[in-house]
């Protein structure tokens, strides 16, 4: 019964949830990790120098070029302005990877600092924290980001701190539990036996061994984070409409449904592939689940 | 196992009361004030005298703890304030809002149920198992989907490319397809997950092989023996699947141009209209709540394995 419900818990927003049979076998096909890596490369790539991968300008349109079809001038064909799709995906890159370390790091660091502490100290502060943590996982994520938005105003690291916010619970129970395995081991009980202060411990037993899963549920995190960042870039919560962000790119070319398919359809695939792939790395660091 | 009952029960509250407390600290106590960024609006020409006079007659101006107890006065007795920006009660914007949301999900996890039941069953039916696996990726493709995207896809192939659902005043049942499936395909993906996982376990238990070397078939093996036992832990997932269903629901009202909990969700956010957001907020994590509280009791009498020991299922 725990088997079944804890993993699933703890991935309210759409994250993959662990399904060891079937994941073992995937893990055999190596090429897929090959290709998760190299995904990720590129879109690492894209985001530090988007100039080696396009000369047009992201945001200013060329005239008489406008909605062009993918070719081989424009890959991607262009928008309503004339502005090249591929470089602004290119550019956009930037965007939704800067909102999404800077979400994975506001969950990473306070999640697993608020389930350290809960699970190496126990009693009613593991108690307390743990309570606030059902809290949050009782609000649903979408309107737990939105009301974080309200609360900072738009743009797009407040939405990447929104975003953030709503992995704290999961992190927070990954690490409390992962300490909670650690601290049983008889090394830690040393540790403390040999004369060793609460923070030294667990600085130097507790953390690291619990370190593991918290850094592939870190990787499954970042998936998230960009599905979540675009779904608020879309909804006009995040960085305003010259910005190439990739949610906004899709809102954007909703516009000209009937009459170019690949404004909306070639910043989704790459929103789709960028998930995937960290996901796929994510299985592979390790087990996600506590 | 009243001991269980009342701690259970008393947990529940809680995370209702932190839930509550919190939405008002966050929403109603700090700044973003709603009735300043409606009324300060200098086409209105109020003086600053009148704008503390509404902030009197909002209650706005008596001290926190006061506006404490009277908001959650106000929640347990079914009063979720006013809406600034629209200047009625939140409790019948809600009421307007919910039942074509309700719908919407409704609809959705109808849809989303029978779409992971069919993943799963042809995730072991196969006899080919490269083909199985490609059935078993399907889900966590179906979670890497961005929703409105999908919903904007699917617009995009059966409106545009095969017009196969009308754009300009569709019918009734037309109007929903599109809406449900959208919200269908990302919602059955947990569901599929969790029923291939319980698929997987209950044919590895010992039974199963005493039934198949009894000669009984597959398919029987399957229909007879395996889905039950399999069904039944996806109730566990019930609250999880409410929050995502709502979250689903939200954006495919935003995509389909959809009046709903959604359009009144984003409305509020944009307006800072927090005393909505309070009340959708805390309706929502209530909802959640109760629904945990009513799988948790009732599992150990769906499985009365779990009967012996009550609060393995938190």
């Amino acid at each position: 019964m725990t088997d079944t419900t804890a993993p699933i818990l703890q991935r309210t927003d759409g994250a993959v949830a662990g399904n060891r049979p079937w994941r073992t076998r995937l893990r055999r096909l190596q090429p897929g990790l090959a290709l998760a890596w190299l995904v990720v490369a590129v879109v690492l790539a894209w985001s530090i120098a988007p100039d080696l991968f396009t000369s047009y300008s992201p945001v200013d349109g060329v005239a008489g070029q406008q909605l062009r079809p993918p070719g081989a001038e424009h890959w991607l064909g262009t928008d309503g302005l004339g502005r090249d799709l591929y470089a602004r995906i290119v550019h956009g890159a930037r965007h939704s990877l800067t909102g999404a370390v800077v979400a994975v790091t506001v969950g990473l660091l306070l999640g697993t600092t608020l389930g350290l502490i809960a699970g190496a100290r126990g009693g009613w502060l593991d108690a307390a924290v743990m309570r606030l943590v059902d809290t949050l996982l009782a609000i649903p994520s979408l309107l737990l980001s939105l009301s974080i938005i309200v609360l900072l105003g738009f743009g797009t690291i407040n939405v990447a701190v929104a975003v953030g916010v709503v992995s704290v619970a999961r992190f927070a129970r990954l690490a409390r539990s992962e300490v909670v395995r650690v601290r049983r081991s008889e090394y830690v009980e040393a540790a403390f036996g040999s004369g060793g202060s609460f923070i030294a411990v667990l600085w130097r037993h507790i953390l690291p061994n619990s370190l593991t899963s918290v850094i592939a549920l870190a990787a499954l995190q970042f998936g998230s984070a960009i599905l979540a960042l675009s779904t608020l870039g879309f909804l006009g919560y995040g960085a305003p409409p010259p910005t190439p962000e990739w949610g906004l790119l899709i809102a954007e070319g909703r516009n000209y449904l009937s009459r170019a398919w690949w404004l909306t359809a070639a910043p989704g695939v790459v929103v789709v592939v960028a998930v995937l792939a960290a996901d796929r790395i994510s299985t592979s660091i390790g087990r996600t689940e506590p | 196992m009243l001991n269980y009952l009342l701690g259970r029960l008393g947990q529940a509250l809680l995370i209702l009361a932190i839930t509550f407390t919190a939405a008002f600290l966050l929403l109603q106590a700090l700044p973003g004030d709603a009735i300043l960024i409606k009324f300060m609006n200098p086409e209105l020409g109020l003086t600053a005298d009148q704008i503390a006079d509404i902030r009197a007659s909002y209650g706005a101006d008596r001290p926190i703890w006061e506006q404490y107890a009277h908001t959650l006065g106000n929640f347990l007795t079914g009063n979720f304030g006013y809406s600034i920006q629209a200047g009625v009660p939140v409790r019948d914007r809600l009421l307007v809002s919910l039942p074509p949301t309700f719908q919407l999900a409704g609809l959705g996890f109808l849809a989303a149920a029978i779409l992971a039941v069919a993943i799963a069953v042809l995730s072991t039916a196969f006899a080919w198992s490269w083909l199985r696996t490609v059935v078993q990726s399907i889900p966590s493709l179906f979670i890497s989907l961005p929703v409105f995207w999908l919903g904007i896809m699917l617009i995009q192939l059966f409106s545009f490319q095969l017009n196969l659902v009308s754009v300009i005043s569709p019918g009734p049942v037309e109007r929903l397809v599109l809406p449900v499936l959208t919200l269908a395909i990302p919602i059955s993906a947990p569901l599929a997950q969790i029923l291939i996982r319980n698929i997987d376990a209950v044919l590895a238990q010992p039974f199963v092989a005493v039934a198949r070397a009894k000669g009984a078939s597959r398919q029987w093996v399957l229909w007879k023996h395996v889905a039950r036992n399999a069904v039944l832990p996806t109730l566990t997932i019930a609250g999880v699947l409410f929050g995502e269903l709502l979250a689903g629901a939200v954006v495919t009202e935003a995509v389909f141009g959809l009046n709903g909990l959604g359009s009144l969700t984003y409305k509020a956010v944009d307006s800072h209209d927090t005393g909505v957001l309070q009340a959708i907020v805390v309706i929502s994590a209530a909802t959640f709540v109760i629904i945990n509280l009513i799988v948790d009791l009732l599992y150990p009498v769906f499985d009365p394995r779990l009967g012996a020991r009550p609060g393995a299922s938190t």
